[in-house]
Order: structure tokens, then C-alpha cells, then sequence
């Protein structure tokens, strides 16, 4: 396995479209790192970078420490699995799975014994002699793994390899992949619109918008310390509510005023030099919200939309503090409410964070 | 079936009857003698004869025409394929600065009218004394058998997933063998409407089989049944019969590609 | 960041694109040595005389006289007019029976190879044997047509001995040939249109006759564009069908431009004039494609290229 690095990448297409902007990140020897972000954001792109798909207008690409930019992609040595899983139609099971290792002159009875071990593990022995065609969605991305697999590469790059399955089969096969990683130690390299398998699968996680990474941190701090509001809006659901609000200091403590919000100081660990007072967004998840009565708590709301969904509830609230979106709840699915009733809701201010309006980056010092 | 749908059957029946009927009414009339041939017509023939067939093959020496007709067409579509689709699969998939010449290039060359190159090559052939020979005739048709299997296969490269190709990279195959391995084998069929519309084409070809045949034993099949000559009148029985063994191997390519020909020469130029 | 930066190919791209020239060269070449130099021959010969029947006269540059010369010659007007009305009208027709079989044949589900087949036929059998199967058909004095003309009680002309008459079997050999395909191109555009846009308008309350108006039409407007310039050029250089049915005649009534050349280069031997006239047939059809796209929707061609 070997370690993989970016130092500056940028990708500008002929028509003028920059794709990439400027991205730098290191995945360590057998980390999986998972490229996150909404379509457009560049990840697939990073990845075609990485794989010599396609060539970067400037910076290079590193394998192994080894500057691989002037290295076709047949020769890189990283196996690929394809959102589309790609397989050889025409080719058996056993055929896709063996390709790569003929090209590379290995024996044939290694070929054979590999194809089968790898099969094996996979579970999808029963198949090898059966064309993709006749393979269910499940199967093929599992051979489409097994031809990675089987090359036994310095690193693997997959394109979002669940999108294609039903919800059901996603989790489930999710977990394999996880254990999959665990079990080959393999360098990966991840591509995902989907924040769930991004806080599941990976090791670090890169959130990326327009080219370039928000953040690149392990699944918890991008949870917990948020960059910024993109970052902060993006991972976990239900999303964050934003409030607006403005941030002004009062001797040692600060205080953030929203109108029609009844808010405590917080606590001041917002470091000096805040200066005068500001427009931030305060951020705060759902589930650091409870419902109470109308009169208690920091606000009141009334209750527009009700969603159980089993475990829990996300109750929609619609209030002053936040003019044209709905407050989002999180509470228990037992919990006593009805559409239209009028409720008051309490923000658990030791889990908030506050965002500089403006720019949108998190004030250090502010996070649950 | 609905009525409307009951309808549109029955037009489109009428429709083909209509449009199969001079195929019946030739293949009728080269089975009736010649006495008969332009007395009162009638639907249904009382009276079916073979001798115009027998006369084509004995006394014209028909099979000449039909073998050099095979010879020609058959060269030209091994030529125009094998070449072609190199370069159609250089145009579809590879990248390089010359694709938009080549097509542009190629199209142009495809809108020049057949008769404003039939002096030069004439002069040219005659030059080097291919005239009246089998490779005088392959290499004027490849003028236009060339772009007809450059067009049609890059539309059919194109059609095919671009990431099987680079799944074939990633596994570390070349282009070469990417073309051989994974690329040829999953156009057969595109492959194949290739050749069976270049074939068509080729024997169906009149003006240059005219201008550069000098004789008989060089004569194409369309060549050959135009300047049939009779005694004192035009033999049409014979000429009928010519015209019916002309269309059978057309008629039979055509039922076994329909489906693909349609494809072929839709895919390119509909999009909708 | 400059708009447009081109990176330094790296070693294996330029050996893929040196790849892609091998692979395109033998084409290329092959159709520039049969194609693009008997072209610029054919520029070149145009501006001389060349008449092998006179080979004491060598082979002089006379510039544009030989332009000029078919200009003045009232056979290559004629034959300017004759080809211009065998366009208009075998186009239009093909064009109209081409759309009524294609919707005919898009109510059809059952049977389509068959349909297929027999809509394929007409246009792969050699357009030669189609003329002479008319040819026969409209023989006088006891030709079928003549036949069919006697059961209805009209009297029919000696059709190919009248200058007008000849023009009937002609214009119906090519549209016979040519309006199943043209049909098919057609039909493959009808099937290409969402149904759901059909339901969304019947949904809306749009009748059929208003349905075909505004959905229909429009959407098939890039393939009728095709069919229209691909027929228009094929019928503006058409030479086979009237060869072996008419001659050209009666007399030179029914030539078209391609088999007035045609008689210049390899009956009367005159190189230089038939390559004058030839590269005129080039401009004409080069012209009116062009006007036809410009007229009718680049966008439409454009969209095939891709």
C-alpha cells in the first residue's frame, strides 16, 4: 500500500470551467479518506486527477512519495471502482476478475488461484462463470470490487460506489466495505455526495464546494467543529438551523442578541479582539433544541409539520427568529404534539456555534 | 387491437403492399415469356416460365458480371472497414488536436458530387493503366466507401460506455489492446452494419462501374443489365430476370440487418 | 489563472495523440489520393482546354472561358432547370410520404422487422434496376401503366416520347426508391419524442390534430432538416435513374446537369469543359447546403456532428 498526495492541484477545462482550484491533502498508507461535497463540487474530478484519467492544468500527484503527473494511468498502479462499476460485458465473471492480472504476465494458475480466493471472499463464487448481464446490481459491484481487489494495487479509488444500489442494500453493504478496509488495510480514496457514508466510511473526510476543500478532518471534529457554515450545514441531518443574529461583548462575557430570542451570555470563550458588535448565524442541531411550554425557553414556535420517523421525531417549527425557514426539532418519538399547537423551545447553549455572518467561518472557541 | 390501432394497421399495410408491388410485378413479368410480356396484364400469371433465367445465365454469361460485382464490392468493404474503423475509433475515443479537421475533412469530402471526380480519376486510372481492372474499380469506390465506414463507426464507438475504456486503463491495458479486447468485440454488430451498408452501396454503384469498365468481362452487375442489347428489340424478360438475381443477395442483407441498418444510419443522423 | 491554460502534454499524451494519427493516416490517405488530389485536379482542369478529340490544341490555361461557355449553353440551362424542377418535386414528395408512412408505421407494434424490411427494400435494391423496372412498367403502347390508364378510360401519352410525360416515371421511380427511407429517418425521429410529452398534452386537453402541430413538428424538425438536405443534394446530382430510364431524352428533355457533364467528359471527350461544369454541380450542392442549414437551423445539423 502507499501513501497518496496532492500539492496544488488544479483542473481547468478547455471551456473554461475550473473544476479543481488549487486542492492540497495528503491520504496517509492504509487511511481511507472520503471526498465528500454536492455535484459540481470537483470530487469525481479529484479523483480522475488522482487515478490519470485526466491531467491537472497545474500541481502534482504523488504515489508512494513518487511523482506519478507524466505517469499514464495503466501504469500507476491503482485500481478503480467505477459509479457505473464499469464491467466488461462481453467477459464472463472470471474473465473482468482476471483481466488486469493477464496484462500484468502473471501466471495463469496464480491467475486462477486469486480469482478464486478473491471470489470466495467476496461471496460471489457462484457467479464466475455468469456474463455481468445476468447479474443483479448487488453482484456487479461486488465483482467490480473483486477486480480491484484481486489486482492487489497500491491504493484503491472508488467513485461512488453505492449510489447505484437501493437504500436497503446501501447500509448493509456500507458496513462490508468497512470491514473490507479494516481487513486489507488498503489505501482508499473515496467519492461521495452522501455525508452519511462519509462520517461512517472514513478515516478523515474532506468536505468540498467549488473546487476547493472546506475542511479535512476526521468524521467527529467536522461534526463538532465545523470550519464553517457549509461545512457545519452539510454534515449531519437534519441539517443545522441557522439563526441570525449579532454578536457584541459586554466586559468579560458576549452576548447574542436575535430578535424575538430570549438568550443567556454565553460563556466567553470567544477569544479578544471580537470587537465591535457583529452579525454572526447562530448555529444549533436539532437535537440540541428541546420543546417546552410556550413562555419557557428561548422562543416560541408554532408547530407546522410533524415527521416520526420511528426512532425519533423532526418537528418543523415555524418562528420569529428565523423569518423564512422552519425551525428544525429533534424529540423523542413518544412526545406530546399536535400541528398548529403553539410551543416554546429551548436551545441548549453549551452545543452552539457562532458563524461570522460575513465570511461564514466559525469563531474559534464557540462549539458543542 | 383498438380501432384506431386496427387503423393505423391497415394503412400501414396498404402502405407496404403499394410500395412492394413493382417488386412483384418484376419478379412476376421475368417468370412470364416473352410473347406475353406486353399483352394484356394481369394480376395473377397464368403461365410461369424460366427461360429469360436460363437465357441470362447461358447465353449472356451472367455469372461474369455477378463475380466481378463481388470481387469489387467485396475488396471495397474489406478495405473501407479494416481502414476505417482505425480511424473512426481515433476519432471517437482518442484525443488529439487533429479531430475536428479530420471530421470536417471527411464530411467534405463526402458532399463532393461522384461526377466531378469521374475525369480525373479516369485520367488517372488510365495513367496507370487500371482501367477495365479489378483494383480500377476498388479504389474509386473507396472515395466514397471510406467516409460512409468512418461516419457510421465512429457513431457506433461513440455510442459505446466511455468507462469501460478507462476501467481497461486502470487495469493497465494500452489502446491497442483496449481496441482489440473490448472495443471490437462489443461493436460486432455495429461492425457488421458497417460492412452490409458498404456492401449495398458497392453493388448498387453505377456511374463509375460505367466510366471506367471498358468490356464485358469487366462489366458490373448494374452495368451489365443496362446495356443488354437484343436483336431487334429490347430483351425485357432478360432484363427483368437480370434485375430480380440483382436483388436477391440485396434483398437478403436487407433482411438480416434491418435492425441494424436502421440503427446505423439513424443513430448519426437523428438526435432527438 | 488565465481562461483557457493548455498544460504541457505529458509523454504518454502525445504518444496517444502521435496513436491516433497512425491510426487515422492510412484513411486520410487513401481518400486524399482518391479523393482530394482528383478534386484539385478536376479545379485545375477546369481553367484549361482539354479536349482529346482535338489533342493538336495541348492543353492551354484559358482561365474562365470554360465557365463562361456553359453560361451561354443552352443545354446546360435547360439542364440547370430541369434538375432544379426534379429536385423541388421529388423532395417534396418524399418528404410528405415519408412523414405519412412514418406516423402510419409508428401505430404499428406488431411485425415491425417485416415493416422494416419491406420499408428498406425499395432504397437497397441499384437504382438502376429500379429505373428499368419503371421503364417497363410505363413501356408503350402495352405497359402496365398504359393498362391501368385504359381501365379507367383516360387516355395516357407515349411517355417517354413526350418532352413532359417522361418527367411521370422518372420523378415516380426516385420517390419510390427514396420515401420508405426517408420514412424510416422519420419514424426513428418520432420514436425518439417522450411519449410522456404526448400525455402531458392530452392531459392539457390538446387534441391530435393539435398534438402532431405543436409537439410533433418541432421536435422532429432536426430530423426533417436531415432528410431534406440529404435528398435535396442526392437529387440535385442525380444521374443514374434518368441514365438508364430516359437517356436524357426525348432528345435532352429530361437531363439533368450530372448526365449533361457526363456527355461532355466521356462522349464528347472535352475534359476541360466537364470539369468547368463539374466543379459547378459542386457549388450548387455546396451552396444550397449551406443556405439550407443557415435557413433552417444550424443547430439542428450541429447536433448530429456531436
Amino acid at each position: 500500500m502507499a501513501a497518496i498526495g496532492l500539492r496544488g492541484i488544479s483542473k481547468v477545462f478547455p471551456n473554461g470551467q475550473a473544476a479543481v482550484r488549487d486542492v492540497t491533502l495528503d491520504v496517509a498508507d492504509g487511511e481511507l479518506v472520503v471526498l465528500v461535497g454536492p455535484s459540481g463540487s470537483g470530487k469525481s474530478t479529484v479523483l480522475r486527477l488522482i487515478a490519470g484519467l485526466e491531467t491537472q492544468t497545474a500541481g502534482a500527484v504523488l504515489i508512494g512519495g513518487r511523482d506519478v503527473s507524466a505517469v499514464a494511468p495503466q501504469h500507476r498502479d491503482l485500481a478503480m471502482v467505477f459509479q457505473s462499476y464499469a464491467l466488461y460485458p462481453h467477459k464472463s465473471v472470471r474473465e473482468n476478475l482476471a483481466f488486469g492480472l493477464q496484462l500484468q504476465r502473471v501466471a495463469p494458475s496464480a491467475i486462477a488461484e486469486r480469482v478464486q480466493q478473491t471470489a470466495t471472499a467476496l461471496g460471489i463464487e457462484a457467479l464466475l462463470d455468469r456474463k455481468p448481464a445476468q447479474l443483479s446490481g448487488g453482484q456487479r459491484q461486488r465483482v467490480a470490487l473483486g477486480r480491484a481487489i484481486v489486482r492487489r494495487p497500491q491504493a484503491f479509488l472508488l467513485d461512488e460506489p453505492l449510489s447505484n444500489l437501493d437504500p436497503q442494500t446501501r447500509v448493509a453493504t456500507r458496513a462490508e466495505l468497512a470491514m473490507l478496509h479494516r481487513r486489507l488495510g488498503a489505501t482508499m480514496v473515496y467519492v461521495t455526495h452522501d455525508q452519511e457514508e462519509a462520517m461512517t466510511l472514513g478515516n478523515r473526510v474532506a468536505v468540498m464546494r467549488d473546487g476547493t476543500i472546506e475542511q479535512f478532518a476526521p468524521p467527529l471534529d467536522l461534526y463538532r467543529q465545523p470550519a464553517n457554515v457549509f461545512v457545519a450545514g452539510f454534515v449531519g441531518a437534519p441539517e443545522m438551523n441557522f439563526i441570525a443574529g449579532t454578536l457584541s461583548s459586554h466586559g468579560g462575557s458576549y452576548q447574542i442578541a436575535s430578535p424575538a430570542l430570549k438568550l443567556d451570555d454565553i460563556s466567553a470563550t470567544v477569544p479578544p479582539g471580537t470587537g465591535a458588535p457583529r452579525d454572526v448565524l447562530l448555529g444549533v442541531r436539532p437535537h440540541d433544541i428541546e420543546l417546552t411550554n410556550p413562555g419557557a425557553g428561548n422562543g416560541v414556535g408554532g408547530v407546522q409539520v410533524i415527521e416520526p420517523l420511528g426512532a425519533t421525531t423532526i418537528v418543523h417549527l415555524r418562528t420569529d427568529v428565523m423569518a423564512d425557514q422552519l425551525l428544525r426539532v429533534l424529540v423523542p418519538p413518544d412526545t406530546p404534539v399536535a400541528v398548529d399547537e403553539s410551543v416554546g423551545f429551548r436551545i441548549n447553549m453549551d452545543r452552539i456555534h457562532v458563524f461570522d455572518a460575513r465570511t461564514g467561518v466559525r469563531l474559534p472557541g464557540t462549539s458543542g | 387491437m383498438t380501432r384506431s390501432r386496427l387503423a393505423a394497421a391497415g394503412v400501414a399495410g396498404l402502405l407496404v403492399l403499394l410500395l412492394l408491388f413493382p417488386v412483384y410485378w418484376a419478379v412476376v413479368s421475368s417468370l412470364t415469356p416473352e410473347s406475353r410480356l406486353f399483352a394484356v396484364p394481369a394480376l395473377v400469371p397464368r403461365q410461369l416460365v424460366f427461360d429469360h433465367y436460363r437465357a441470362l445465365f447461358a447465353t449472356r454469361d451472367f455469372w461474369t458480371p455477378i463475380r466481378n460485382s463481388l470481387v469489387v464490392a467485396g475488396s471495397t468493404t474489406v478495405v473501407a472497414v479494416a481502414l476505417g474503423s482505425i480511424c473512426a475509433y481515433a476519432l471517437a475515443r482518442l484525443r488529439f488536436r487533429g479531430q475536428a479537421p479530420v471530421l470536417a475533412f471527411v464530411l467534405a469530402v463526402s458532399m463532393f458530387p461522384q461526377i466531378s471526380i469521374v475525369s480525373p480519376l479516369y485520367l488517372l486510372l488510365r495513367e496507370l493503366r487500371l482501367l477495365n481492372t479489378y483494383p480500377g474499380l476498388v479504389l474509386p469506390y473507396l472515395s466514397f466507401a471510406m467516409p460512409l465506414t468512418i461516419w457510421l463507426l465512429a457513431g457506433f464507438f461513440r455510442q459505446l460506455p466511455a468507462d469501460l475504456e478507462e476501467a481497461a486503463a486502470m487495469d493497465g491495458a494500452g489502446r491497442i489492446r483496449t481496441f482489440w479486447t473490448i472495443i471490437l468485440p462489443l461493436s460486432w454488430p455495429g461492425i457488421a452494419t458497417t460492412a452490409i451498408l458498404t456492401f449495398l452501396y458497392c453493388w448498387n454503384e453505377f456511374l463509375f462501374a460505367l466510366s471506367f469498365t471498358l468490356g464485358p468481362e469487366r462489366y458490373t452487375v448494374p452495368v451489365a443489365i443496362t446495356l443488354f442489347r437484343g436483336q431487334y428489340q429490347v430483351p425485357w424478360g432478360e432484363i427483368l430476370a437480370g434485375a430480380v438475381v440483382a436483388t436477391i443477395p440485396v434483398a437478403a442483407l436487407v433482411l438480416i440487418a434491418q435492425r441494424g441498418i436502421v440503427a446505423g444510419l439513424t443513430s448519426g443522423a437523428v438526435k432527438g | 489563472m488565465t481562461p483557457r491554460p493548455r498544460p504541457p502534454l505529458a509523454a504518454w499524451q502525445r504518444d496517444e495523440a502521435r496513436l491516433a494519427w497512425a491510426l487515422a493516416l492510412p484513411a486520410i490517405g487513401t481518400i486524399a489520393l482518391i479523393a482530394v488530389f482528383p478534386i484539385g485536379w478536376t479545379l485545375w482542369e477546369s481553367l484549361h482546354t482539354h479536349d482529346l478529340r482535338m489533342p493538336w490544341l495541348g492543353r492551354p490555361f484559358v482561365g474562365g472561358a470554360n465557365y463562361l461557355e456553359a453560361f451561354a449553353d443552352a443545354g446546360f440551362r435547360s439542364a440547370v432547370v430541369h434538375t432544379l424542377v426534379f429536385a423541388s418535386v421529388s423532395v417534396t414528395l418524399e418528404l410528405a410520404g415519408g412523414l405519412a408512412l412514418a406516423v402510419a408505421l409508428n401505430g404499428v407494434t406488431r411485425a415491425r422487422g417485416l415493416m422494416r424490411t419491406a420499408a428498406l427494400l425499395p432504397w437497397a435494391i441499384p437504382t438502376v434496376v429500379v429505373a428499368l423496372v419503371w421503364r417497363f412498367m410505363f413501356e408503350s403502347p402495352s405497359g402496365l401503366a398504359d393498362a391501368i390508364a385504359a381501365r379507367a378510360g383516360l387516355v395516357a401519352p407515349t411517355w417517354f416520347a413526350d418532352a413532359s410525360a417522361a418527367w411521370v416515371p422518372l420523378i415516380l421511380a426516385d420517390v419510390w426508391k427514396m420515401t420508405p427511407f426517408v420514412g424510416i429517418l422519420l419514424l426513428a425521429g418520432l420514436q425518439s419524442i417522450d411519449p410522456a410529452l404526448y400525455e402531458a398534452a392530452a392531459v392539457d386537453g390538446a387534441g391530435p390534430w393539435r398534438s402532431f402541430i405543436d409537439i410533433t413538428v418541432p421536435l422532429l424538425r432536426p430530423a426533417l432538416l436531415v432528410a431534406f438536405l440529404f435528398r435535396s443534394l442526392d437529387a440535385i446530382r442525380v444521374f443514374d435513374v434518368v441514365y438508364v430510364m430516359t437517356g436524357g431524352g426525348p432528345g435532352t428533355a429530361t437531363e439533368p446537369i450530372a448526365l449533361f457533364t457526363f456527355t461532355a467528359l466521356l462522349q464528347n471527350l472535352r475534359f476541360g469543359f466537364a470539369s468547368a461544369l463539374s466543379v459547378m454541380v459542386f457549388a450548387i450542392s455546396f451552396l444550397f447546403a449551406l443556405i439550407s442549414i443557415r435557413a433552417f437551423g444550424g443547430d439542428a445539423f450541429v447536433e448530429r456532428r456531436t
